[in-house]
């Protein structure tokens, strides 16, 4: 089992950055590397069980299930059904936790997944910066007060 | 049930922090409310179910029970078993995550408890700022290096005999009457606190006018070579024999003479020492014990202020004039506030004052009588003494009252009672320490200073700091007015 571990603090209120990372379709309008994104069958995006089916930059295209979205806990949980990177059992959480000191927000993302053995730390390695650690940067960036 | 969550953002690597939290009976190297911890039973501080018994600041004690401790999620849980305050089915629960993007983690503290429905918003701060955010200024200054000699020391030595010695303690001294350059650091010896005394370990010391006429000789207070200071705050370190006022432990303040106040560590009288509660810290105490227990009795007991009474404050964006001000505005009072400049007008009128008047663009007695259509104030507050109190006098309403209680232009000298009598004018030259002498008479004051505080009546403004050491530096910038509010020396 690799598991992959990407924080990073934004500053701006956690309600604010909630309502962007909250939105299950909404990839392409806020990390660098999702082109265009779909729920299938016209489900919306925070009904829990929906799929979102995605296309990357490089053109390769994702399929993930929604496993929970808590309004509650800020965070937003899901899997890979179909994917290019050659993961299995890939569950991956992100979590907002607000930071009282200064009014901004901590994001956490992370995730498990199984891989061929000689795989695994390459991919942990490229999950965490070119997808998790980019995303979050852009994220930051998005905020920059 | 309510629920207090704070959480903030250190700029030190995840383990570093982790090493400091995880101690369970090491929260007396940075928490400022704990003096001293113990693990009862003499267990270690890892094992779940673990009791560690706190002995705060003030003396009173809290034990808690460590619930759960994890490594891996770098977290720890514990419940309160006893505590002087009501924070009933006290759980909490800190958390560490790593901030991958840098060499920084976040820090997370969170507490569930039952209060008393009048006490909710009260304990529900408390919790937050004195326990919560509190702990993570002192991490911070811990990490960042400028915390250390406390970490290496702690703060409050236990209540032992070991230490009932004299020990040595820097102090600074006033080698002679004159400038601030008579000041110098001196290594003292600190007796054992004999019959009706305490030691204290202070670790914020405030400085005064008083403190400057001491050292000129101006004030007769001193024989040099002598320790100046008049009031400070810290930690009672140990008690002679007699003392049941105060224990070993307590955080303490006072604000009186004799002076002696400038040291690392001082023995005096312990009727003259009072705990000081929870929201003020040693810093606030330091910089306002005196000017706060000034304006007390100023306003109550020498003269009693009441609704609607017209005022005029000299000096009311000083140290103690700015107190008057905010006290008795928040009393129903008008005041009227004098001053020497714009900006210190701009003060006055922050601190509550309905009418300013700038010394220096019109006679502030006829002011004071135009504001009033001719009636004159109810009381006047004159610090200033040579250069105002002959106008003083013609500020005053018929039976109008002037309280003479300093002197900063020099003294007033000789004047002739016989002018009083044009409006059965009143006079007070109060003595500070006629209003403090007694337990009883300080108990008046303080318990008085605490509940505006408390109220927000009035507020302990952030004072400046300089190191002991610097208290020449300190006098010289006080001196030539380089400064706003308070000074405060950290030994």
């Amino acid at each position: 089992m690799a598991k992959v571990y990407v924080s990073n603090v934004v500053a701006a209120p956690v309600g604010a950055v909630w309502a962007v990372v909250r939105n299950f379709n909404g990839l392409p309008d806020w990390t660098g590397f999702v082109v265009e994104s779909r729920i299938e069958q016209n489900f919306p995006a925070d009904r829990v069980g929906c799929v979102r089916n995605f296309r990357l930059k490089d053109g390769g295209r994702i399929r993930e299930r929604l496993l929970a979205l808590s309004d509650y806990e800020m965070s937003c949980v899901y899997s890979i059904l179909e994917s290019p990177m050659g993961v299995e059992n890939y569950v991956a959480t992100l979590r907002l936790i607000p930071v009282t000191d200064g009014d901004q927000t901590f994001v956490e993302w992370s995730a498990e997944f199984e891989a061929a053995p000689d795989r695994e730390d390459k991919l942990v390695e490229d999950i965490g910066r070119d997808v998790f650690g980019s995303a979050l940067a852009a994220l930051k960036a998005r905020f920059a007060r | 049930m309510v629920e207090v969550r704070r959480s903030t953002v250190l700029n030190a690597p995840i383990e570093a922090v982790w090493e400091i939290l995880r101690d369970f009976n090491g929260h007396e190297r940075w928490h400022p409310a704990v003096a001293a911890s113990r693990i009862e039973e003499g267990g270690a501080g890892d094992v779940i179910g673990a009791v560690r018994d706190f002995r705060l600041g003030d003396g009173s004690r809290i034990r808690e029970q460590l619930l759960a401790l994890s490594d891996q999620e770098t977290s720890f849980a514990y419940c309160i078993l006893e505590a002087p305050v009501m924070l009933r089915n006290y759980v909490a629960i800190v958390r560490l995550r790593p901030v991958t993007s840098e060499r920084a983690c976040l820090w997370q503290w969170g507490a569930r408890f039952d209060p008393p429905a009048a006490e909710r918003d009260r304990l529900s701060r408390f919790v937050a700022q004195d326990i919560f955010e509190a702990g993570f200024r002192s991490v911070r200054s811990l990490l960042s290096g400028a915390g250390r000699a406390r970490a290496a020391m702690p703060r409050s030595a236990p209540p032992s005999i070991a230490l009932a010695g004299a020990l040595d303690a820097e102090a600074i001294v006033a080698t002679r009457h004159g400038g601030p350059e008579v000041l110098e650091m001196r290594i003292l010896r600190v007796a054992a606190p004999g019959p009706g005394d305490a030691r204290i370990r202070q670790s914020a010391i405030g400085v005064n006018f008083i403190d400057v006429y001491t050292r000129t000789g101006r004030f007769d207070l001193i024989q040099p070579p002598a320790v100046l200071g008049m009031e400070a705050a810290g930690i009672v370190e140990s008690v002679g024999p007699g003392v049941t006022s105060l224990r070993p432990g307590d955080r303490v303040g006072y604000a009186c003479a004799p002076p002696g106040a400038y040291a690392a560590m001082r023995t005096m009288n312990a009727a003259l020492i009072f705990p000081l509660p929870e929201f003020l810290s040693d810093e606030a105490a330091a910089a306002m014990l005196l000017k706060g227990i000034s304006a007390s009795f100023l306003l109550h007991d020498v003269y009693a202020v009441k609704r609607g009474d017209v005022m005029l404050v000299h000096a009311a964006a000083g140290g103690v004039g700015s107190i008057l001000c905010r006290w008795a505005a928040a009393l129903g009072v008008i005041v009227i506030g004098a001053v020497s400049s714009a900006e210190k007008a701009e003060r006055a009128r922050r601190a509550g004052c309905a009418h300013m008047i700038i010394y220096a663009e019109e006679d502030f007695a006829e002011a004071a009588m135009r504001l009033t259509a001719g009636r004159g104030v109810d009381v006047v507050y004159d610090a200033v003494g040579k250069s105002t109190f002959e106008g003083s006098v013609r500020a005053l309403a018929s039976r109008g009252h002037l309280v003479s209680f300093g002197q900063a232009s020099g003294d007033v000298g000789s004047y002739s009672i016989d002018s009083l009598a044009a409006r059965s004018v009143t006079l007070s030259r109060p003595n500070y320490g006629h209003y403090t002498d007694t337990p009883d008479k300080l108990k008046t004051q303080t318990n008085r200073l605490f509940a505006a505080l408390r109220a927000g009546i009035i507020v302990a403004e952030r004072p400046t700091i300089y190191g002991l050491a610097d208290a020449r530096a300190a006098h010289t910038d006080l001196e030539n007015r380089n400064t706003m509010g308070s000074l405060v020396l950290i030994p």
